[in-house]
């Protein structure tokens, strides 16, 4: 079986996940490198599912793309609220607190 | 490719068998979930003259879970464990169901009156307060990686929705999104932990992953790999330094009675997450996380207090306060691995948690109670409180005496608990980290120390000495939390108890 490329795969967009969610400073753009870090999250699931021959895996990814989907749904209403008063969703203009 | 799969997955199917379903250890969800339905429905049918029937409504289905909660544990079944062992009700997650559902009606009472004389969509508020309460029940019972998914995102996507509750306020909106992003990227990076743990043990059941670390003898690199990931994705959870950004952000911009809610319950979701987690599935990975969490809870009360110190707003002091009592409830954890010590460990966890709970909840009671008068948050908005509102003052002291940790209240006994699992541990490490405690309660006092000198000593803010109306749902809360603070302090034996109770199933084979 092909489970280390998988796995190889997962850990890459798992890395490019994370540093979106570091470097980049629009509110979508961290919400798609956080869905980065689910799918690689969901490929490593259904890698090791392949692997161990159980279902465990398969039936947990479904509930992380259930979850994800109702996350995004929040996200992307709060980002929606943030540009409705301040015409811009640049996460480095969010400073009204400091501290 | 497809075939592969599916003769995988009919190959691994066994026959179905409908699960049995034990409707007693379930009822307190069973009730919650029928209470948030009704309060979603009962919003579409009233009109907005009698909208407060929510709040009641909400409340009592609160009150009404506990019931089977008071039932399951006077029963002499003691664990009733459910669908394969992945959901169980055990004392330790009786005690914390109990908490959960207190600190919500807590919650509830202090919500009526903000709520109402705020531009607040109530229907929804209560819905999602319940939502995210039925989250943190579930949470307690979860024995399984899935389900412990599943019941941190159901209490933590409500909060996300309630932090930016003040739709036109930029500050309620930058609370919610900083909390959102923060937070969902600490659950996807927990989740990569717990898909590493999954290949490595081949099963999502906790008693499973302990076991596989077992057999296996040595750590293999993915389950070390596995638990650092996890303890990461719980440490943002529970705010534990370097992870607690969000914390005094959101804590701040949120609606006070959601910032209570925040600091106290959904802290202690993540900790009995977290607890659950290092007790069930890797005990025998403590060499992997007993230094991690020791790091975590040194610098959680240290850099908690030190922030602290110079907060001029009393809910950012506060915000910063809860990071470093954090950082307390970490401390017996750093030494939990240890032969012997888990028990105690636990115990201290759980007597911190309630005792946190109560004396937190009534502390932001005060505060909501006091900036209704005063409009403001700045610390010297409480001077002379004293003089004007004595019975909100002598509250106030209560509560900070309890946080700072002074003997008979309730916070002593947390902290003393705490200390004395350190100290039975009797290892270096432990004595050190006793140590770095110890010195944190010191600088911790310095700030509570300041908020009662202006409640007892400074004049009062422009001379305004008009007395305070407390609403009745705000007396109340005040008055659960002031007697809880009280009796856990005098008679330490109480909390103790239900410390010594709450076992969890499968914890160190037992």
């Amino acid at each position: 079986m092909f489970v280390n490329q998988f796995l190889i795969l997962a850990a890459i967009l798992f890395c490019i996940g994370v540093y979106g969610v570091i470097a980049r400073k629009n509110g979508v753009m961290v919400l798609m490198a956080i869905e980065l870090i689910l799918n690689a999250v969901n490929l490593n699931l259904i890698a090791f599912s392949m692997r161990n021959g159980s279902a465990d895996g398969q039936t947990f990814a479904l509930f992380v793309i259930a979850v994800a989907a109702a996350e995004v749904g929040v996200g992307l209403s709060l980002v929606l609220l943030i540009y409705r008063n301040r015409r811009t969703i640049s996460l480095d203009d969010l400073s009204e607190m400091k501290g | 490719m497809l075939t592969t799969v599916l003769t995988a997955l009919s190959n691994a199917a066994t026959p179905w068998v409908n699960p049995t379903v034990d409707f007693h250890a379930l009822a307190p969800e069973m009730v919650l979930a029928a209470g948030l339905c009704v309060v979603l429905l009962a919003d579409l049918f009233l009109d907005e003259s009698r909208k407060w029937v929510l709040s009641s409504l909400a409340g009592f289905s609160l009150l009404v879970a506990i019931l089977p909660v008071l039932t399951l544990g006077l029963s002499d079944v003691n664990v009733r464990s459910m669908f394969d062992g992945r959901y169980v009700v055990d004392n330790f997650s009786i005690v914390m169901k109990a908490m959960f559902l207190i600190a919500g009606y807590v919650v509830v009472l202090l919500s009526s009156s903000h709520v109402e004389e705020g531009e607040y969509w109530r229907g929804e508020y209560y819905f999602l307060l319940l939502s995210s309460i039925l989250g943190m029940v579930m949470m307690a019972s979860a024995r399984d990686l899935v389900s412990i998914f599943v019941a941190l995102e159901f209490l933590s996507i409500p909060a996300y929705m309630l932090a930016a509750w003040r739709k036109r306020d930029i500050k309620s909106n930058e609370a919610g999104i900083k909390y959102f992003l923060l937070g969902v990227f600490a659950s996807a990076v927990m989740l990569y932990g717990m898909s590493l743990l999954y290949g490595a043990a081949n099963s999502t059941l906790l008693i499973d992953l302990g076991k596989s670390i077992t057999v296996n003898g040595g750590l293999s690199a993915l389950h070390a790999l596995g638990v650092v990931f996890v303890v990461v994705g719980f440490a943002f959870k529970v705010s534990a330094v370097p992870f607690h950004t969000w914390a005094p952000d959101t804590y701040e911009g949120a609606p006070s009675p959601i910032t209570a809610f925040l600091s106290v319950a959904s802290k202690a979701a993540g900790f009995i997450a977290l607890v659950t987690l290092l007790f069930v599935a890797f005990p025998e990975a403590s060499s992997v996380w007993q230094p991690f969490i020791w790091v975590l809870s040194a610098l959680t009360m240290t850099v908690g207090n030190v922030v602290a110190l110079r907060q001029t707003n009393v809910v950012r002091m506060i915000a910063y306060s809860s990071v470093s009592q954090g950082g307390f409830v970490l401390m017996p954890l750093a030494v939990a691995g240890m032969a012997g010590v888990g028990d105690s460990a636990l115990r201290a966890v759980v007597v911190y948690l309630l005792i946190y709970a109560a004396t937190n909840l009534g502390m932001f009671a005060v505060i909501i109670a006091v900036s209704r008068k005063t409009r403001s948050g700045a610390v010297s908005s409480f001077g002379g409180l004293f003089s004007y509102a004595p019975g909100l003052g002598a509250l106030a002291t209560i509560f900070l005496a309890s946080l700072a940790g002074i003997p008979p209240l309730g916070g002593w006994i947390g902290k003393f608990a705490a200390f004395q699992t350190l100290i039975s541990a009797g290892t270096g490490w432990a004595y050190g980290l006793a140590l770095i405690g110890a010195v944190n309660s010191v600088i911790a006092f310095g700030y509570y120390g300041n908020m009662m000198r202006e409640i007892w000593m400074k004049p009062a803010p422009h001379g305004d000495v008009t007395p305070i109306r407390t609403p009745g749902s705000l007396a109340l809360a005040l008055g659960i939390t002031g007697v809880a603070t009280l009796v856990l302090g005098v008679l330490p034996g109480i909390a103790m108890h239900f410390g010594d109770i709450a076992r969890i199933t499968g914890a160190f084979g037992g």
